[in-house]
């Protein structure tokens, strides 16, 4: 094995493997964030009884549903080092950085690949048609990131303070819920419904919101972590 | 074996520490110093805050009055960074349980930046008593097992400072004798919490917690 890497990059990098080569070997986070997903996509399909949805309310069931999934499962890789004392051992170990961006990039996966299975299922479960699918692929990115901004931090945040629960979703919400609203509109566009003025605004909007939250986040976060 | 020197000059100076949980103070204006190759025993019955006064000096904890000063090299270092010099065997410190111990060390090497090689791993591995077990999951370690792999993760991180708090829990004798030859050679500074007399021995110095 080669000598160790020591750039930022090469740290960050260190911990996303360990994240993923964990989570590989113990499902954690995934069997969490899958099946919440899929249990509420599986209701809505009988609940809706194969009846078309309208663009908007399908947007919305969508983001509903990776919403309180990313919520399920994306504070786990904080709440899991407290809870089993590793988190001691990454604070005396990594560089602030390197864990914030470490822990993004893990949940940004995760979410993708939430993304890339949820997808297929709700467009053939609820029969949604995409009708631009540049702007559905650019959405689910951007949402993705903003996300994974926001919920990386939170999920530090209640696994320092250990107080969890509740308070995941309660931090969370009406941090997250300007960026819902954004994303169910231009969603509502690429399902063929909604009004494509306004599209580039959103895009304007979820991009500014995934910088603001990711930098926020990086600035924020020793002091959450080391406090 | 050779004697295993740390290379960075270091001393820790505390200064009228103080922590309280709600009414229960733990630490009460405590005083500190220490140099390089310097052992400092923090002795006390079961809640008077020896660990509590270990978490604080690794920047784990913070006090709610009072001033920690770490100097390593050339200079006093920021809160922030202290974890550079620092390493920690410690019950509140545990390793991944799903990856191996060779995983593990490789993990801290990584990310800590500390330049060491595969071989080093095996090394620290083998002094441990761990040799040949570097390829099981952590999960298959015994609780003394799992004390030797914090020691060597301790030891390739060769910390200009290392805080022991109760250092030989769950070592079966081997173990105990194993580390205590290990810690002689590295002549690292050291703090030891504990409540066995014959460990608090071992440190120059002794501090009295929860007075």
């Amino acid at each position: 094995m080669p000598k160790a890497a020591s750039s930022p990059a090469g740290r960050v990098w260190a911990v996303f493997a360990k994240d993923t080569r964990s989570e590989y070997r113990t499902r954690y986070a995934v069997n969490a964030l899958f099946l919440f997903a899929l249990v509420t996509l599986t209701a809505l399909s009988f609940s809706t009884g194969g009846a078309g949805l309208s663009p908007l309310l399908a947007a919305v069931f969508f983001w509903v549903i990776v919403f309180f999934s990313a919520l399920s499962s994306l504070a786990q890789t904080f709440v899991k080092e407290v809870e089993t004392k590793t988190a001691t051992f990454l604070r005396l170990t990594a560089p602030d950085d390197a864990v914030f961006f470490g822990k993004w990039g893990f949940n940004l996966l995760l979410l993708l690949m939430l993304e890339a299975v949820l997808t297929p299922l709700f467009i053939v479960m609820l029969n949604i048609p995409v009708t631009n699918w540049g702007v559905w692929i650019a959405t689910l990115i951007l949402g993705a990131v903003g996300l994974v901004s926001t919920t990386t931090l939170i999920g530090a945040l209640i696994a320092v303070a250990g107080v969890r629960g509740a308070l995941f979703s309660v931090l969370s919400f009406p941090v997250l819920l300007p960026l819902m609203v954004v994303l169910i509109r231009v969603t509502e566009v690429a399902f063929g419904g909604g009004l494509t003025e306004g599209l580039r605004d959103g895009f304007l909007v979820l991009g500014a919101y995934a910088v603001i939250a990711t930098t926020a986040g990086w600035l924020l976060f020793p002091f959450v972590w080391r406090d | 074996m050779t004697p295993v020197a740390t290379q960075v000059p270091f001393s820790l100076r505390i200064e009228g520490l103080s922590k309280a949980f709600g009414k229960h103070v733990i630490c009460r204006e405590a005083v500190v110093s220490l140099a390089m190759r310097q052992s400092l025993a923090i002795v006390g019955p079961n809640g008077s805050g020896k660990s509590t006064l270990v978490r604080m000096i690794a920047g784990l904890l913070r006090p709610d009055s009072g001033t920690i000063t770490h100097s390593f090299g050339s200079g006093v270092v920021k809160r922030e960074l202290w974890h550079r010099h620092i390493g920690l065997v410690s019950p509140e410190l545990a390793l991944y349980e799903e990856l191996t111990g060779f995983e593990n060390l490789d993990f801290g090497n990584r990310v800590g930046g500390w330049g060491k090689t595969s071989e080093e791993y095996a090394t620290v591995l083998e002094e441990v008593g761990l040799g040949g077990r570097g390829e099981d999951l952590v999960s298959t370690y015994s609780s003394g097992m799992k004390q030797r792999l914090k020691y060597a993760a301790a030891f390739l991180k060769n910390p200009a400072l290392l805080l022991l708090d109760e250092p030989t829990a769950n070592l079966d004798e081997d173990g105990v004798a194993r580390v205590w030859a290990s810690l002689a050679r590295r002549q690292l500074a050291l703090i030891i919490a504990t409540n066995e007399p014959q460990e608090a021995e071992r440190a120059q110095s002794r501090f009295v917690a929860g007075r």
